[in-house]
């Protein structure tokens, strides 16, 4: 899923700060998961900001909603019967849905309450980890089934480099050597040899700097 | 030959090599390289000019190439894949041997983490695997990558590094099968403390039969202190120092650490043109070039080779 964090309250308030009527708006896919946007950190955070303008004396008037998702058109529309009451809009999705969510409303800003962070996984509880970069070509069968573009510091194709020490990188002791997860979990399989064939240079294009991207489905449009 | 450099000719002679190292200013003086490297002449067959080390802004390494190459001194420029996508890379080779340049070292790169710009977008668009396969397509296929034929090909002598201290260890001379497999020439290896593990790399690398298809030049790097050593010991990613070498600085004593250094050096030097496969030294007396001329005096390396 995609991993978000919610942006630090000042941050929020000196968005909001020519406003005093917003919606806070929830999303009840992947920030829900990670807790950084769904229904209870939008209530968590419409209180906090209601509070912290009480005491500046400049009370702030929120719409608390929670929407079923940010990035399909369907569930933005609820939205419409209200949106045109309010100054702003506080998204809590992730960058996708704030963006969807601006191109949708017209009339009034649209501010970011989080931050995105990556696409990963829950560790553990409120522990959660990169694990994809979306290069739009995967390379998993060859490295077993470890990452290099992410989980290796400077996505190298043909690591560990000179950095690597005891499974961690240089950048960071807390930090693993994805090369050296790539090299145990291949021994594991008994397919160490993999590792003596030199990866080729990798075609960016598929990725951003192939410009913005664009998934086409003939078999599904309607 | 393939790139005609006084470092390929020395090798491929069979004469033992001694390269040294210069690290550019971090600034635009050019009397800080000029000082430097009057050192290392006449003591090396060539000078390494490291790439914005610990990703500290400093001087281009092909800038203080070509000023080297202009002194009469033949420099191995590095070149790190930290900094330049494969657009720069490819057109920054061309100009480095329009400048005279006839060495590259291929680099991954220090993380910028480290260094003065922490901010920064790295780009590691090839690694240095790759980019020891695009200087070879380059000098001995004549083409870019992508296939497109060039003006001239760049016949550069292409060298990388090997960390043999690095993790994990069984896996370092399959790495460095793969950089021969790449095209690789010749390599300088991360500076060596630890003989007893070094020689046990050297000999799987002998295994292997890899000493007969590339040079290996073992790294050196004299000690000025006991502090020194302790800080390669626990800050210098991928280093090992054995406590024997620390308490040989550390019984020396303030006045006699230097000497002490040099000493310790000149005999690591001994032990390493022991080892077979062992091709050259390469000597990093960093901010210490003045040692460098007493080292390779020590060591019987002088008068450097002359080769045509």
């Amino acid at each position: 899923m995609i991993i978000a964090e919610g942006k630090p309250i000042k941050d929020i308030l000196a968005m909001i700060d020519d406003y005093d009527k917003i919606i806070v708006a929830g999303c009840k896919g992947c920030v829900t998961v990670c807790s950084a946007g769904g229904q209870k950190e939008v209530e968590i955070l419409s209180s906090a900001l209601r509070l912290a303008r009480q005491t500046q004396g400049r009370p702030l008037q929120i719409k608390e909603v929670t929407l079923e998702r940010q990035c399909d058109t369907e569930y933005l529309e609820p939205m419409r019967e209200y949106a045109d009451q309010y100054q702003a809009i506080l998204s809590l999705a992730c960058g996708a849905g704030i963006q969807f969510v601006a191109e949708k409303f017209r009339k009034q800003p649209v501010l970011p309450g989080v931050n995105t962070q990556f696409i990963g996984v829950t560790e553990e509880q409120g522990v959660w980890t990169e694990r994809c970069q979306s290069c739009g070509n995967c390379l998993l069968h060859q490295t077993g089934g470890i990452c290099p573009v992410t989980r290796c510091s400077k996505s190298l194709f043909n690591g560990p480099c000179g950095g690597s020490k005891a499974g961690k990188c240089e950048i960071d002791p807390q930090v693993d050597c994805g090369w050296q997860l790539i090299y145990e979990r291949l021994k594991e399989l008994g397919l160490l040899a993999k590792l003596e064939i030199v990866l080729p240079i990798k075609d960016w294009s598929t990725s951003r700097d192939g410009g913005p991207r664009k998934c086409i489905r003939e078999d599904l449009k309607i | 030959m393939k790139a005609g450099s006084n470092l390929e000719k020395v090798l491929t002679s069979g004469k033992f090599a001694v390269t040294g190292e210069l690290g550019p200013p971090k600034g635009a003086d050019v009397s800080v390289i000029e000082r430097k490297a009057n050192l290392l002449k006449g003591n090396v067959d060539a000078v390494n000019v490291t790439d914005n080390q610990t990703a500290i802004v400093r001087m281009s390494s092909i800038a203080v190439g070509a000023i080297l190459q202009r002194m009469g001194i033949e420099a191995t420029m590095q070149m790190v894949c930290r900094d330049r996508n494969r657009i720069a890379m490819q057109s920054d080779i061309f100009g480095a041997y329009a400048l005279g340049l006839r060495n590259i070292l291929c680099l991954s790169g220090d993380h910028q983490k480290f260094g003065n710009q922490p901010t920064a977008k790295n780009v590691f668009d090839l690694d240095s695997i790759q980019l020891i396969q695009t200087v070879k397509l380059m000098r001995d296929e004549h083409k870019v990558l992508g296939g497109d034929e060039i003006e001239g090909a760049p016949a550069m002598f292409i060298g990388a590094a090997e960390n043999p201290f690095a993790d994990p260890f069984e896996y370092r001379v399959i790495r460095l099968a793969k950089k021969v497999a790449a095209g690789v020439d010749f390599i300088q290896t991360q500076c060596i403390y630890d003989m007893a593990k070094f020689e046990r790399f050297m000999q799987m690398v002998c295994d292997r039969g890899l000493h007969e298809k590339v040079h290996i030049l073992a790294g050196v790097t004299p000690l000025k202190s006991v502090g020194m050593a302790r800080y390669m010991k626990e800050k210098v990613a991928g280093m090992e120092v054995p406590e024997e070498i620390i308490a040989r600085m550390k019984s020396a004593g303030k006045e006699k650490a230097r000497e002490e250094g040099l000493n310790i050096c000149a005999e690591q030097i001994q032990r390493l043109r022991q080892i077979e496969g062992v091709h050259g030294i390469h000597l990093m007396a960093i901010e210490w070039e003045d040692a460098v001329h007493g080292i390779v005096e020590r060591a019987g390396l002088l008068p450097r080779p002359e080769v045509n």
